[in-house]
């Protein structure tokens, strides 16, 4: 449909962070790809857009858009995405990719993904949304399953039918974050691995992997935070081991955004996926 | 439940929780709901903190907390570019009577958030100083300059630099009796502030606002031109210099 396929190697990657400049130009160790968030790069010049020109001539860069608001009820802002295009186009980057949430209202932006019920009327919407941005951008982009909360009660579609629909309607590939999955199974009392059984993992282009933290809800039940402040659960290692054995090998993304660690601590991280990878015939 | 009715929740914690959010059993989402809260509020406090981290500490952690949280339920980001936020700050603590007495408070947001514009400002070439050097001063004195993008420069009756220096670093010297305006460039990646006299500055600010060489001279007429051009070559601030008259 689009020209503009994903193009990541189906090899670990991690979610660049600037204070890793050195150390990954020096030895990135079983990283092969980058993931970049697409709003810290749509500044005019300076030093974030001459590393990511420096980065992107020696590693596959994986755009990943933290802003669009794709499942707002306002339209897209025109001007952002006018900003996502500029910037797909002079990096023309292995994938774009973007969330199953929305984050503006009213021209206010709330700087978090934010949740949407699975209903007929988020579905059209999502689906104009994804037509919009793919026609502009003249690429599939990928979307990603979110981590929940919270469930809400008009909703009508549980979410892997919800991503297939989507996928199946717009054309556009999915992202499998296997820690949201972790997380929300857990706080909305699933069985992960029948989520990962109903998913349309044919569409899967990336797998994301973070940490998260441990809370509790008003009863006392454990309520899950996507915080992407840590390691990798090792329940979630265990879950991508079934993903993998179900979809295949995937670019797969170490994601650690708060409390980032040293290179050898997200390296160590990206080499745990490599093995893991690496156990599953291509 | 619209998006309006979550997002006024998410900003006024006095807002009950939106109806018909539950969790697995159907009960009503409570401190789930809070996460969200919580995130939209301590990401958008956190990106306050990065941008203005001298604010932050003339303002001690409460009164940061205070501010920055009224600031950002106020004013809430109007783009989904965060490099932009706080755009704004400057004039909110300027308005908060309780910090009349930090007078020079909203300065320092003033030089915090334009060294963060310089940092994200398009790249140019500097000028090439054998182009002014070879200007007869007739030349000289109908000229005008170009500034860099990265350019900023924030005007302050208070010593400005010196204590934002000394917020940050609590063994620089003491900030002097003096007003310090600002100058921020990018010689390189890295915004560099340079202190001013208040006559530097005037003179300066005329340059950026296009004036021809002796125009500036005559309006500013204590200021030292040969030191002010010798600190924006060094600085790379000037891109270009133009000696023909506008059309």
């Amino acid at each position: 449909m689009f020209d503009q396929a994903n193009t990541l190697p189906a090899a670990p990657g991690v979610g660049y962070k600037p204070q890793h400049y050195s150390d990954i130009l020096n030895d990135a160790g079983p990283v092969r790809w980058l993931e970049i968030h697409a709003e810290n790069y749509m500044g005019d010049g300076g030093r974030p857009i001459a590393q990511l020109r420096f980065l992107a001539d020696r590693f596959p860069i994986s755009v990943h858009g933290v802003g669009l608001s794709i499942g707002g009820e306002g339209p897209l802002d025109p001007s952002h995405l006018a900003r996502l295009k500029y910037l797909c186009d002079w990096l023309d980057p292995a994938s774009f990719s973007e969330h199953l949430a929305w984050s503006t209202h009213d021209s206010a932006f709330l700087n978090d993904l934010l949740p949407l019920p699975y209903t007929a009327a988020t579905l059209a919407r999502v689906c104009d949304h994804i037509d919009q941005v793919q026609e502009l951008l003249g690429r599939r982009m990928l979307l990603e399953n979110p981590s929940s909360y919270l469930a809400f009660a008009e909703s009508t579609y549980d979410e892997p039918e919800f991503l297939a629909e989507v996928s199946k309607r717009t054309g556009c590939g999915l992202l499998l974050d296997v820690n949201n999955i972790f997380v929300s199974a857990t706080n909305l009392n699933y069985d992960p691995r029948a989520y990962v059984d109903a998913f349309a993992l044919d569409q899967v282009g990336e797998i994301h992997l973070g940490g998260h933290d441990e809370d509790e809800d008003d009863h006392g039940a454990p309520l899950l935070i996507d915080s992407h402040g840590s390691e990798v659960a090792d329940l979630v290692w265990t879950l991508l081991d079934y993903v993998l054995d179900r979809s295949g090998p995937r670019p797969t993304l170490i994601e650690w955004d708060t409390d980032v660690p040293d290179w050898a601590t997200l390296a160590g991280e990206a080499t745990r996926a490599e093995t893991a990878l690496e156990k599953v015939p291509a | 439940m619209t998006q309006t009715d979550f997002s006024q929740a998410i900003f006024d914690p006095a807002r009950p929780v939106p109806d018909r959010l539950t969790d697995a059993a159907d009960r009503p989402a409570g401190k789930r709901f809070s996460v969200y809260r919580n995130n939209v509020t301590v990401s958008l406090k956190e990106a306050l903190e990065t941008g203005f981290p001298a604010t932050a500490r003339l303002l001690g952690e409460a009164n940061f907390d205070a501010v920055a949280k009224g600031y950002l339920r106020a004013h809430p980001p109007q783009s989904p570019l965060m490099m932009l936020f706080g755009d704004g700050f400057a004039e909110y603590i300027a308005a908060i009577p309780a910090l009349k007495s930090l007078g020079y408070l909203p300065d320092v947001a003033r030089v915090e958030y334009a060294m963060r514009q310089s940092y994200h400002a398009a790249d140019a070439a500097p000028l090439d100083p054998a182009k002014l050097a070879g200007l007869t001063p007739e030349a000289l004195n109908r000229a005008r300059l170009s500034f860099a993008p990265a350019v900023r420069l924030v005007l302050s009756d208070w010593p400005v630099h010196a204590i934002r220096q000394k917020a940050l670093e609590p063994n620089a010297p003491n900030p002097p009796g003096s007003a310090q305006p600002v100058l921020i460039t990018r010689p390189q990646y890295d915004p560099d502030l340079q202190p001013l006299s208040p006559d530097q500055a005037a003179l300066i600010a005329a340059l950026m606002s296009g004036m021809p060489l002796s125009r500036a001279m005559t309006e500013v007429p204590k200021a030292d031109l040969g030191a002010v051009l010798t600190l924006l070559l060094a600085q790379s601030a000037l891109t270009d210099i133009d000696v023909e008259d506008p059309k």
